[in-house]
Parts: C-alpha cells; sequence; structure tokens
C-alpha cells in the first residue's frame, strides 16, 4: 500500500484523521491541495467554483472517513471524491467536457521526429535509426539537475493539455503508481499509460532541444 | 540495429509500458533483447529515464492561504459536530 503523506502509514493517518488531529490534516491540505484544485479545474467553469469543489471534497473525505475500508490508498480515495464532485458540479452548470479536450488531440503522435528513422521499406533495416538520439549520458550530472533544466521541465508540462500533465505529475513529480493514478483520475489502464508516454515524450523533447549541444559525440 | 520483430520506431513508443512491466511477458522479453543489440533506443530508453529524473525533483505549487483557511474552518466544524 502506497503511503499518502511521507513518514506516516495509511492507517496511522486515518486514525489520526479520525481523532480529529488538525495538524495532520492540513498538511494533506498542502500535500493534495494543488493537484486537487486543478484535477477540480479541468470539470467546472473557473477557478472559484474549482476553488468550492475542493472545500465540498474535503468536507467529504471528512463525513467519510469513518467508513473509509481502506480498500485503496488514502490518497486515490480522495481523488476519486474531489473527481466526482467536479464531475456532478460541471455538469450541473450544463458544462460537457469531452474526453478529447483533456486528454489532447495527440495521442497518437510520434515520441521522437519520424525524420530520425528509416522508411518502413527501407532495405537497411525499416523503421530503424537513420539519426540516432543525443546520449545525454554524456552530458554532466550538474547540469541535467541545475534549476534551469528543471525549469525547462516546469514549463513543458504546463503546456501539456491538462489531462496529460496531471498523470505526469502524479507519476512522475509525486511518484504515485499506474493503479492509484488511474482510479485517482478515473482512467483505463490504456489511457493512463498513453497519456503518460505522450507527456513523458514531451518533455522529453523539450529538454533534448534545450540540452543540444551540451553532449559530446 | 537488431532482428527482433520490433522496429526501433515502433519500440520507442512502448518504453513507458516497458518501464511499468506492463507489457506481455513475452513482448518484455523480446524488447530487452532489442535494447541489449541497438545503441539507439538504449539512448531514448535512457531519455526517457533521465527525463523522469529530472521531473521527479520538480516540486509542487503551494495552497493559497485564504483556501487553506476555509478548510481549516470547515475541519473544525466538523471536528466540534463530532463531539
Amino acid at each position: 500500500m502506497e503511503s499518502t503523506l511521507a513518514g506516516i502509514s495509511d492507517l496511522d493517518l486515518i486514525s489520526r484523521l479520525r481523532d480529529g488531529d488538525e495538524a495532520t490534516f492540513m498538511r494533506l491540505v498542502d500535500s493534495l491541495g494543488p493537484s486537487m484544485l486543478r484535477v477540480a479545474r479541468m470539470y467546472v467553469r473557473s477557478r472559484a467554483v474549482a476553488e468550492d469543489v475542493v472545500q465540498d471534497a474535503w468536507i467529504g473525505v471528512l463525513q467519510g472517513i469513518d467508513r473509509f475500508e481502506g480498500r485503496s490508498s488514502l490518497r486515490t480515495w480522495i481523488f476519486r471524491i474531489v473527481t466526482n464532485i467536479a464531475k456532478t458540479r460541471g455538469q450541473r452548470e450544463g458544462r460537457s467536457v469531452p474526453f478529447a479536450s483533456l486528454a489532447g488531440d495527440d495521442l497518437d503522435a510520434p515520441s521522437f521526429d519520424p525524420s530520425m528513422f528509416l522508411a518502413s521499406d527501407d532495405p537497411r533495416g525499416p523503421g530503424h535509426w537513420s539519426t540516432l538520439p543525443t546520449d545525454w549520458r554524456t552530458i554532466p550530472e550538474d547540469r541535467l539537475v541545475a534549476r534551469e533544466t528543471l525549469d525547462v521541465a516546469e514549463r513543458a508540462i504546463e503546456t501539456l493539455p491538462p489531462m496529460q500533465a496531471e498523470v505526469i505529475r502524479l507519476r512522475d513529480v509525486r511518484g504515485w503508481t499506474s493503479e492509484e493514478v488511474r482510479n485517482a483520475l478515473d482512467l483505463s489502464e490504456t489511457n493512463q499509460r498513453v497519456l503518460l508516454h505522450r507527456a513523458r515524450a514531451k518533455v522529453r523533447r523539450a529538454l533534448d532541444e534545450y540540452l543540444e549541444g551540451e553532449a559530446t559525440a | 540495429m537488431s532482428s527482433t520483430d520490433f522496429s526501433c520506431r515502433e519500440l520507442v513508443e512502448l518504453l513507458t509500458a516497458y518501464l511499468d512491466g506492463a507489457l506481455e511477458p513475452s513482448q518484455q522479453t523480446r524488447l530487452g533483447t532489442h535494447l541489449q543489440n541497438c545503441d539507439g533506443c538504449t539512448d531514448a530508453l535512457e531519455q526517457f529515464r533521465t527525463t523522469i529524473e529530472i521531473t521527479g525533483r520538480l516540486t509542487e505549487d503551494q495552497v493559497a492561504a485564504p483556501e487553506r483557511e476555509a478548510v481549516r474552518e470547515a475541519f473544525r466544524r466538523w471536528r466540534a459536530e463530532r463531539t
């Protein structure tokens, strides 16, 4: 079982919440709040409504905590609550959000520039590399983890369609499992993976463009 | 290059599934074999791994103070009603 807050098991966390431990509750709010707001924002028309949804979700969490049976991780359960409330609110607003507008319309796009591969009928090797990707292992480690490099990754994530951005944030920024992300965001296993792959591919490309020239041949 | 039945162009689209260990066991093995024999795909895998590592160093936003206080108030009301 994944742990919702670093250093505290979910069982511990649940019992502290049931005991009315405010400090623990606020740690949970600080940890999950920003993601919950973005998730809510996908389904409702404004940030103000999304804030309202998150507030309602926390009330739902508190009201439901005595009945929570731990069949999923606590954080997955909390995200299900915010997703459900946001979807209901969006419907009530008469807002229908097609999956494609959240997921992006580029899910089939190639991860690497197609010109880097030989044609599928090339006798030298159909679909094999004609130009090798840059070998990032030759880039100095301190360059890879420099603030500027992280900013490139952050900006790339900010430009992703909302569901791609949220999947990569939960999986790679926060380290959730694919199962948790799938449940939290109400995605099929395949969609979760496709969204993550597209998101990583675009961040990779942004980094590659930025790091170009750093690698030694 | 390798003699497995994935082309490199196909393989790079499976890297996320491969890293999750989500492919069929036989596919997982064939992909691993291809990687052992293919510098380009090894570079591509390394780029994905490094991308994941860099992304893992990013941090989250913070909750805005007014929202935070509103949630705290809701918590206190809930706790007061409980006892």
